[in-house]
């Protein structure tokens, strides 16, 4: 059985292990490469310059301000999409009437997670145009209510107090849905007579939530909180399209940084890898802390 | 809308549950429910209203858009979609998104379920090291490798080519791709595949004719997975497509668009643009919604 398996092997690894190195690992190799050059513009030379550039990082108060904004997309974002995940995923679960039987659903449910789920299958860019719509100051959605109600209507994208958390409310606005979805399936599969158990023995909602369903859920909590983390850390598209970091910097990130240094009106190219070895030891970072911080005895149930 | 909702077909809800309704304290009914359908209401409209508000703009004059920002359109003004699509070039921009896709999705789909398929059904010397060459790639940020990987392909000669967003596309998306594929084909059954060997099928036959059509519905929930990502990839063809704009994929026609209409004032235009975008994905959505959440969530349950 084991005769003729090598060309099988070979054929079906080949191809994709060639795709994989030419145009995703050696990028990664040349881009801490690159990192320790003075590497300028499309055809200038680039010559090493150790770790220059990374020292020059330290001083430089731009990309300090956009990693502010990244450490606030950090702090908030995983936990504001969790909990309101969570909380909409439970009241879709057992939000529903409370009887003899256990807790049920809320009516609607699956078309509640339908429209939940709309801005995960729309593409950032167009979330991204349409909420710098929705904030326009004159024409958006937001102040021609605000307007209506006869209360002030701030400028929202353009004052540098509130851009920042516009977009962070955006961020937060496109993910909850996809975390409704995730948890309740995770929900779904916590056996219903442990439910009932707990009902039997009058528990409240609430210690029904907290002392049985998020206990229960943890590990895909844990996945949230890494993908959520690493997203806090990107938010290029939205803050690109929405206030292209502005205005005076006040809602930069460092993925905007980045690609401004690269791509923008000079070519920095070996600065702009030392950013993005920045980014990538971040990422590594959060994402070994999440999962330490997260870590919990796991519950098993069959 | 026309959505009938189903709550016994939801497969992520459904799972055995003994849909306990019958006999109940209607007492205790109203406030639990008045409660959650409240939250839960406040957030499908959160959701939907910009998405409707954006509809309903792209039929508006820029005068009535301007001036009353919450009204109704005053007529059915297809021509802003008629300029959105011809004028903005959003109808090329569509078919250069689908062909790139469709090229992308083919590739992914093939190296990364033969790839998988190898890791997860055969032994030899590397097999670890290769693997978790492939499913690292998951942890970096694409930001990374951004600058370099814009050399690799102009080097390559791909720069600003359709074939060479194809390639790259399913480059990023093979760690992925390859990591929930293999766990799939680890559950398939040994069994049919011992016997089809003994009964003399090789082993490429063995892989298209058994194994392909035993893995379909991951290979579903993966594909939706990538269908999307690519669709909505903004970054790279950013990068990687700079210059001639006949060539743009969606995401930087419709960024183009706000640009301009920023330029012109054509609120409209940039409204119906948004629309156009919007309304094939949703419809696609809100048809296989089952099987797009599935498969969404699927990947991060695992």
């Amino acid at each position: 059985m084991k005769h003729g398996k090598y060309p099988l092997i070979v054929t079906f690894l080949v191809p994709p292990l060639l795709l994989y190195g030419i145009f995703v690992i050696s990028p990664y190799l040349q881009a801490f490469q690159i990192s320790t050059t003075d590497w300028l513009g499309y055809s200038a030379e680039a010559n090493p310059v150790g770790l220059a550039n990374f020292e020059r990082l330290l001083d430089d108060e731009r990309v300090w301000n956009a990693l502010k904004n990244n450490a606030w997309l950090l702090a908030v974002v995983p936990v504001v999409t969790i909990a309101l995940g969570l909380f909409f995923a439970s009241m879709l679960a057992m939000g529903g009437r409370k009887g003899r039987a256990g807790v049920t659903g809320v009516r609607g449910t699956s078309f509640y997670r339908m429209v939940y789920f709309f801005p995960q299958v729309l593409s950032v860019v167009i979330i991204a145009l349409l909420w710098r719509e929705v904030y326009h100051p004159n024409s958006g959605l937001l102040n021609g209510a605000l307007g209506a109600l006869g209360l002030p209507t701030p400028t929202w994208l353009g004052d540098p107090r509130t851009a920042f958390w516009c977009v962070l409310a955006v961020m937060i606005w496109s993910n909850v849905g996809f975390y409704v979805v995730l948890f309740g399936a995770a929900m779904s599969a916590i056996p219903r007579d442990i439910y009932e158990a707990v009902m039997l023995d009058g528990a409240s909602r609430w210690t029904t939530l907290r002392k049985v369903t998020i206990p229960l859920l943890w590990d895909t909590v844990q996945v949230a909180w890494i993908y959520l983390a690493i997203a806090a850390l990107d938010g290029f598209i939205l803050i690109q399209q929405m206030t292209n970091g502005g205005p005076n910097f006040s809602s930069d990130v460092i993925g905007l940084r980045m690609y401004e240094t690269a791509f923008g009106s000079e070519n920095r190219f070996g600065y702009a890898s030392a950013i993005g070895v920045v980014l990538f030891f971040l990422t590594l970072s959060v994402a070994v802390l999440a999962l330490r911080a997260a870590r919990r005895d796991r519950i098993e149930f069959s | 809308m026309t959505i009938v909702d189903k709550p016994a077909t939801d497969g992520t809800a459904a799972a055995g549950r003994p849909a306990p309704q019958g006999r109940k304290p209607r007492g205790e009914i109203g406030v639990a429910n008045l409660f959650s359908h409240g939250f839960l209401l406040f957030w499908g409209a959160l959701t939907v209203l910009p998405l409707l508000w954006m509809f309903l703009s792209s039929f508006k004059s820029d005068g009535e858009i301007l001036s009353d920002p919450w009204g109704v359109p005053g007529a059915l003004r297809f021509e802003n979609w008629a300029r959105a699509w011809t004028e903005a070039h959003i109808g090329q921009y569509f078919l250069n998104s689908a062909i790139v896709v469709t090229g992308s999705l083919t590739l992914t789909m093939l190296m990364g379920a033969t790839a998988a398929y190898v890791f997860a059904r055969y032994e030899f010397p590397g097999r670890q090291v290769f693997y978790y060459l492939f499913v690292g790639g998951m942890m970096f940020p694409v930001f990374l490798a951004l600058v370099p990987l814009f050399f690799v392909v102009r080097n390559a000669g791909l720069f600003g080519t359709w074939t060479g967003l194809m390639l790259v596309y399913a480059a990023y998306s093979l760690p992925f791709t390859v990591f929930f594929l293999t766990a799939f084909f680890r559950t398939l059954p040994t069994a049919v595949a011992e016997a089809a060997l003994i009964d003399g099928c090789g082993h490429f036959r063995l892989f298209f004719r058994v194994m392909l059509p035993m893995a379909r519905p991951g290979l579903i929930s993966i594909a939706i997975f990538n269908f999307l990502s690519h669709w909505n990839q903004f970054i790279l063809p950013q990068v990687l497509m700079q210059g001639d704009d006949s060539k743009w994929v969606l995401a930087q026609g419709l960024a183009a668009l706000a640009v301009s209409q920023g330029y012109q004032g054509d609120y409209s235009g940039l409204f119906a643009g948004l629309t156009i975008a919007t309304l094939p994905v949703l419809a696609v959505y809100v048809a296989f919604q089952r099987q797009i959440q599935a498969g969404l969530t699927a990947g991060q349950l695992k």
